[in-house]
């Protein structure tokens, strides 16, 4: 009963942030709207008992994805006027696949019969700690193989993007720590009317 | 899972390499990367890889005989799959060993030599893979740092150009893949590929059989095979040359031994099926290929296109679905990486008053100025093309005729009559580099490595004649694991 609750609550405030996230004027109300969808689709997971999917949505969808969004749409000057220009333009084409895709959706919905084979029940363990049983073991190489593909990506994107350029007047706080007093000030007596010879 | 004395030999070459990678990483990191002292890093770093592939190369001796699943079945190795590597890791050593520290376009870092090694351990766990999830993972280790270093000649536009475009079109192979592992996993209910085997005994379903569609396409775009070969000439015209040569000699050798084991073990007992996909594969390619390349003035976009028909030619083999074509594969891919890199130890001397040129023009009057580099050029155009009794006349014959008995005769006249019109762009090469003469001749001396590789390969090309028989006989004993 309290489940079905909260089910409720949280599919229809995911739903209606969903319809927020493309109606909104504001790109970065779109950005807040996805993720406050993010939030109530993994508290849909949490219900589902993956409480290991939801913690994965929050984090990496919330933490990291949606942060990108936000720095993108706030940084790149995009004209959304000419975007929803182009919107218009494809609309008939949008509104075809939305159709299809409702059709699915129904198609799929009375050919529900409720007798489909359940998902396999998650026994004693949770099902984060039944993960981590296998993650390490079983599937070590593949966990190793990922590791090195992020390793790969972190050494592209610096090799890509890290570039010297000659000319730039960088800051090398070490050189300015280490310089004496003697190397930088210098004490004149300046007579009167003469002025300050121009410094060496 | 147990972690044996068999575990450690039979992953040994990965294991040396992984290992070389992460110390190569603290080396490029925490080098100077001032002007002076930056050559000195990178000289360090490209001698260690090189030396990591020798020693991977002897590590693959070690590697008991038979076939070895590990790691939760995940990985396994065969005769064939350690005969691929050993090539793998020949070509990786020419393609790392024709680029000089002075090269400059933007390979002149330590980074591009750790990429590189990267993409060569993709490359040897790919061909092991066992299992769809590795198959995909080790193919994007393989696939991402190539990316990277198509694009690393930051200052170009056609470079950047290249980078995006591989990037953009390898993001959509890899999700055609995905889409068909998943649906091949669906039908089987495992992602394992003896257990995608078995559950075909039987026969497959539509399902299945689109599955493997769409996972043969996205391998396809890996070997560069037509209709999916749209990237391969504007990537290896923008990528930096020593890449394009890397990419021309290495990733199609451990593509082709991964489409071996897809078709071969997974897909074993529905040969029908997926010898169609790999006729349709290879008769384009070979047009493709063959037609594409004639008009052509850019040497790396012609051999982009030269490469694309090579494809066709050992897909042919492939299509046979026979220990024969398989066989046939194997040699065919031998003498592929011997001649891609005489091929681009030729190109990667072509320089004008420093600054290297690619114009196939350029080549006008080469045996004038010089002989001996004009003469290497001639036997990998011949080799190429098909000539006998040179290396590239084995490659064909041996899968035109696997073709021929495996039934498939229009196939292989295809083959024969686009090899007739291949056969006019390599002789076009040759016309010019003896019949024409050049008002501006190329510059003189090419480096110490340059020389030892076009010696090597050229000796190969021109001596594989005594070999073949041997190669042969090997080859059909190594794939017969699969039959």
């Amino acid at each position: 009963m309290l489940s079905s609750v909260f089910f409720y609550l949280f599919a229809g405030i995911c739903c209606l942030a969903g319809l927020m996230v493309v109606s909104s004027r504001n790109p970065v109300h779109s950005v807040l709207f996805l993720i406050l969808a993010f939030f109530n689709a993994a508290g849909l997971f949490i219900l589902l008992n993956a409480e290991f999917l939801a913690m994965l949505l929050v984090v990496v969808y919330v933490g990291a994805v949606a942060v990108l969004f936000l720095f993108v749409v706030m940084m790149l000057d995009i004209n959304y006027s000419e975007l929803r220009e182009g919107f218009q333009k494809y609309r008939s084409l949008g509104l075809l696949i939305g159709a299809v895709l409702l059709v699915e959706l129904f198609a799929t919905f009375f050919e529900y019969s409720g007798n489909v084979k359940s998902l396999p029940s998650p026994g004693a363990v949770h099902n984060t700690k039944a993960l981590g049983q296998v993650i390490y073991t079983d599937y070590i190489y593949l966990f190793q193989l990922a590791g090195l593909i992020l390793l790969v990506a972190m050494i592209g994107a610096i090799a890509l993007t890290l570039r010297k350029r000659s000319g730039v007047r960088k800051q090398v706080i070490a050189d300015q720590n280490s310089r004496t007093r003697a190397e930088t000030v210098k004490l004149a007596k300046v007579e009167t009317g003469a002025g300050v010879k121009e410094a060496s | 899972m147990e972690f044996s004395q068999i575990t450690i030999s039979a992953a040994l070459p990965e294991f040396i390499l992984i290992s070389l990678a992460l110390v190569m990483v603290l080396i490029a990191a925490f080098a100077k990367q001032t002007e002076t002292d930056g050559e000195g890093s990178i000289k360090l770093v490209r001698t260690l890889s090189l030396l990591g592939y020798f020693a991977a190369f002897l590590a693959l001796f070690s590697v008991p005989d038979g076939r070895i699943v590990l790691f939760n079945e995940l990985f396994a190795v065969n005769d064939l799959v350690i005969y691929m590597k050993g090539l793998i890791l020949v070509g990786a050593f020419f393609a790392s060993w024709l680029v000089s520290e002075q090269w400059g376009e933007g390979v002149d870092r330590p980074e591009f030599h750790l990429l590189v090694l990267m993409a060569v351990i993709g490359m040897l766990l790919m061909v092991s893979a066992n299992n769809l999830i590795s198959l995909y993972m080790a193919l994007e280790l393989q696939s991402l740092p190539l990316y990277v270093v198509a694009a690393m000649r930051t200052s170009s536009l056609k470079s950047s150009e290249a980078g995006l475009k591989y990037f953009l079109l390898g993001a959509l192979s890899s999700g055609l893949l995905l889409y068909g592992a998943s649906l091949v996993y669906g039908f089987s209910g495992s992602t394992n590929f003896e257990a995608i085997a078995s559950s075909l005994s039987g026969g497959a379903s539509v399902g299945m059989i689109v599955g493997m569609v769409f996972l043969l396409s996205g391998l396809a775009f890996k070997i560069s095979a037509a209709p999916f070969h749209m990237w391969t000439p504007d990537v290896y015209e923008g990528a930096p040359t020593p890449v394009t040569a890397l990419f021309a000699i290495v990733p199609k050798v451990a593509g082709m031994t991964l489409l071996m084991n897809v078709t071969y073990s997974a897909f074993g007992n529905i040969t029908d099926q997926w010898m169609q996909i790999l006729i349709a594969l290879s008769v384009a390619s070979m047009i493709v290929g063959a037609t594409g390349a004639i008009m052509q003035q850019n040497i790396k976009r012609m051999l982009a296109y030269s490469s694309i028909a090579h494809m066709g030619y050992a897909l042919a083999g492939l299509a046979a679905g026979t220990s024969e074509g398989a066989s046939a594969v194997v040699i065919y891919m031998t003498t592929y990486v011997f001649m891609g890199a005489a091929a681009f130890g030729v190109i990667m001397t072509m320089r004008r008053e420093g600054t290297p040129v690619e114009k196939i023009s350029d080549l006008a009057g080469l045996s004038a100025s010089h002989p001996l580099l004009a003469a290497a050029m001639m036997v990998v155009m011949f080799s190429m093309a098909g000539i006998p009794p040179l290396a590239g006349f084995f490659g064909k014959w041996y899968v035109f005729l696997a073709a021929v008995n495996a039934g498939l005769i229009p196939l292989a006249v295809i083959g024969v009559l686009t090899s007739v019109i291949g056969a006019f762009y390599y002789l076009r090469i040759i016309r010019l580099m003896y019949f024409e003469d050049s008002d501006a001749p190329l510059d003189d001396g090419a480096s110490h490595q340059n020389r030892m590789i076009l010696i090597i390969s050229v000796g190969f090309i021109l001596l594989f004649f005594f070999g073949i028989g041997t190669l042969s006989q090997e080859a059909v004993s190594i794939v017969s694991v699969y039959f």
